[in-house]
């Protein structure tokens, strides 16, 4: 188990390498960084562009161009943007305000989402199932940004029936804050709810969705049959036979689902104002700014790498099968 | 739980006891039968007709096109002259709308049925293979699913900027197959160990031919399922890329690019967001309510069954 372990984890990083050479390679082809700088008015000399021309190495081939990137990323020098302003700058505070939307999202959505899915499914057709299915096709059918704007609209009832602002929905905490770290802490929470359910809502309908349909499987099996034919409670079936085999396509699912948070991160953080990495490739790519969309892919990458990982070992744990291959 | 196994296993036994020569006719009509019984699937589908009936004919009886301006009505509220209002430059927020819904249910149908079909061949041939051509498909799976569809086409949108919507559509297809593809794969996986696929192929029956009439019929309710959740999230990603202006290019728009357009007025100005995020919302809902009364319908194993289990 810890060589088919082992082995996933040299096919990820090779992956996201790859990966990212992939999306540097097609980021360097597409963008043309110094269109938006030529146009400025008045117009820049042409020796200035070319000047720049060279500073952005646009004219070298482009494997060389991410060979000498990946090597300073390696040395901890993430390059300049096209406006030159060192990424290393912001890539820090932003990767932290990304990891903490996610993290939050990732660990409420998987939870959230097996147990709504589990209980729809031994309760199937009753009243709770019914409202579980109605809700969750609602939020899937809702795109992150419409989401949003209701839960916004959502927030301002909320703040004037209470007369206070109990929830912000601009920013990851108020400018130049002053006060305790409690009162800080308190101030980010205010901050991180309507972001966070707005990311966390789509994870727990998706979960759920796939979790009632496997966990249905699982109930008209006949190895559950068995276990209770030989005596276990009903209880005990499910949780110990039922529930662990029906688990087994969620650790799939996890790791590909975190796709999908991430794609709902760039729309949270832009749509609440948070200066995420999310929020950063939508810049990266209206500069068209190749350092900038590298480097958040790169962030991108490892984190699915990490989560494809985690799925493997969690693939593992649940199915014997894998274990003793 | 009991009585609904009893009941579904009743349905799932009652076409082998008819005469062979039946089965295939009487499973299509048992299908048809339980698809129709769902309240929740029929309106489903009846909203999407309704929904294309609408964008395509609503611009016939209305007097604006979507990229007329109207320079004696700006942000002017719904109104017997403006169904659904007018923009902040005079536009009619009904023909954009109408236009918004053709291009996005036109682009979901169609990436959805495209990245499906592909999946379930990627995936199949990977399970069912095995060796070296499983490596390389699931490798090319792996690396596709680092690269969040998203960020692909993100990138690559400064570069079909003037292009055909067509190849929005290629683009959002070629990169959204793979999640369906290690599905099918990992159940691949388990169908090629099953007798009648053990028996088909003793019996020599060309690797191809088993499967496409043994493994993939199999998976038929996941592929169901999965091409209708596709047809939504084709949908969803298509808008989401046009909100940020990296899909649907103007003059040309998409629900996406209007909702984009009325995000920032959404509270003073309702119209601007309402029409076209509530259509948005209707048309994936419908897709997806669509989506589950076809699961119920053709997945006799375990689900609704002939009505015995309420």
């Amino acid at each position: 188990m810890v060589r088919f372990l082992a082995r996933r984890l040299v096919n990820y990083v090779a992956l996201c390498l790859i990966a990212t050479f992939l999306a540097y390679s097609l980021a360097a082809l597409t963008f043309d960084p110094l269109a938006n700088f030529a146009e400025r008015t008045p117009p820049p000399p042409a020796a200035v562009i070319e000047a720049k021309r060279a500073e952005l190495r646009l004219d070298e081939p482009v494997p060389e161009r991410f060979a000498g990137w990946l090597g300073d990323v390696v040395r901890g020098d993430f390059g300049t943007t096209v406006t030159g302003v060192p990424i290393s700058d912001q890539l820090f505070s932003r990767i932290g305000v990304s990891l903490r939307l996610f993290l939050v999202g990732t660990v409420l959505g998987v939870a959230a989402g097996v147990v709504v899915g589990v209980a729809s499914a031994v309760r199937q057709y009753r009243f709770s199932d019914h409202v579980a299915t109605f809700l969750s096709f609602l939020v899937l059918s809702m795109p992150v940004f419409v989401l949003a704007q209701l839960l916004k609209f959502g927030g301002l009832q909320l703040n004037e029936a209470a007369g206070t602002t109990i929830l912000y929905f601009q920013g990851e905490v108020t400018p130049s804050f002053q006060g305790s770290a409690l009162a800080e802490l308190l101030d980010r929470l205010q901050h991180l709810v309507l972001p966070t359910l707005a990311i966390a809502l789509g994870q727990i309908a998706y979960y759920s969705r796939y979790q009632r349909s496997a966990m249905l499987d699982v109930l008209g099996s006949d190895f559950l049959r068995t276990a209770q034919a030989k005596g276990l409670t009903r209880r005990r079936a499910l949780f110990t036979h039922g529930l662990r085999t029906a688990l087994i396509p969620m650790a799939t699912l996890f790791a590909f689902g975190f796709g999908l948070l991430v794609t709902g991160g760039v729309f949270t953080e832009r749509i609440f104002g948070w200066f995420g990495m999310g929020d950063w490739l939508v810049y990266g790519v209206q500069q068209q700014d190749t350092n900038i969309v590298a480097i958040v892919t790169l962030f991108i990458a490892v984190l699915v790498l990490i989560s494809g990982w985690l799925s493997d070992v969690l693939y593992a744990a649940l199915d014997p099968r894998i274990r003793i291959r | 739980m009991s009585a609904s196994v009893e009941s579904s296993g009743a349905t799932g036994a009652a076409p082998v006891g008819q005469p062979v020569a039946a089965v295939g006719t009487s499973r299509g009509r048992l299908v048809a039968r339980r698809f129709l019984r769902n309240w929740r699937a029929l309106l489903g589908l009846t909203v999407i007709v309704l929904l294309f009936a609408l964008a395509y004919l609503g611009p016939l009886v209305n007097r604006w096109g979507y990229d007329e301006l109207d320079y004696s009505a700006f942000l002017t509220a719904p109104s017997a002259d403006h169904w659904f209002g007018t923009t902040q430059v005079g536009a009619d927020v009904f023909a954009q709308t109408m236009r918004g819904l053709q291009k996005s249910l036109v682009i979901g149908l169609l990436v959805g049925f495209i990245s499906t079909g592909l999946a379930a061949v990627v995936g199949a041939a990977a399970g069912y293979f095995g060796g070296w051509v499983d490596r390389a498909l699931m490798w090319l799976v792996d690396l596709l699913l680092v690269l969040p569809s998203f960020l692909i086409i993100a990138i690559l949108s400064p570069g079909f900027r003037g292009r055909t919507w067509l190849v929005f559509v290629v683009l959002l297809a070629a990169f959204g197959w793979m999640i369906t593809a290690r599905i099918v794969r990992g159940m691949t996986l388990s169908l090629r160990e099953r007798e009648f696929v053990k028996a088909a192929r003793f019996m020599g029956v060309p690797p191809w031919k088993i499967i496409f009439r043994h493994i993939v019929p199999n998976m038929s309710s996941l592929l169901i399922i999965d091409a209708t959740i596709t047809v939504g999230s084709a949908i969803l990603a298509e808008t989401g890329l046009s909100f940020f202006g990296f899909g649907v290019q103007p003059p040309d728009v998409s629900l996406g690019s209007l909702i984009a357009a009325g995000t920032d007025s959404a509270l003073t100005y309702p119209w601007l967001f309402g029409f076209s995020a509530g259509f948005l919302v209707l048309a994936v809902l419908s897709v997806n309510l669509v989506g589950d009364g076809l699961r119920d319908a053709l997945d006799s194993g375990s689900q609704r069954g002939t009505g015995g289990a309420r």
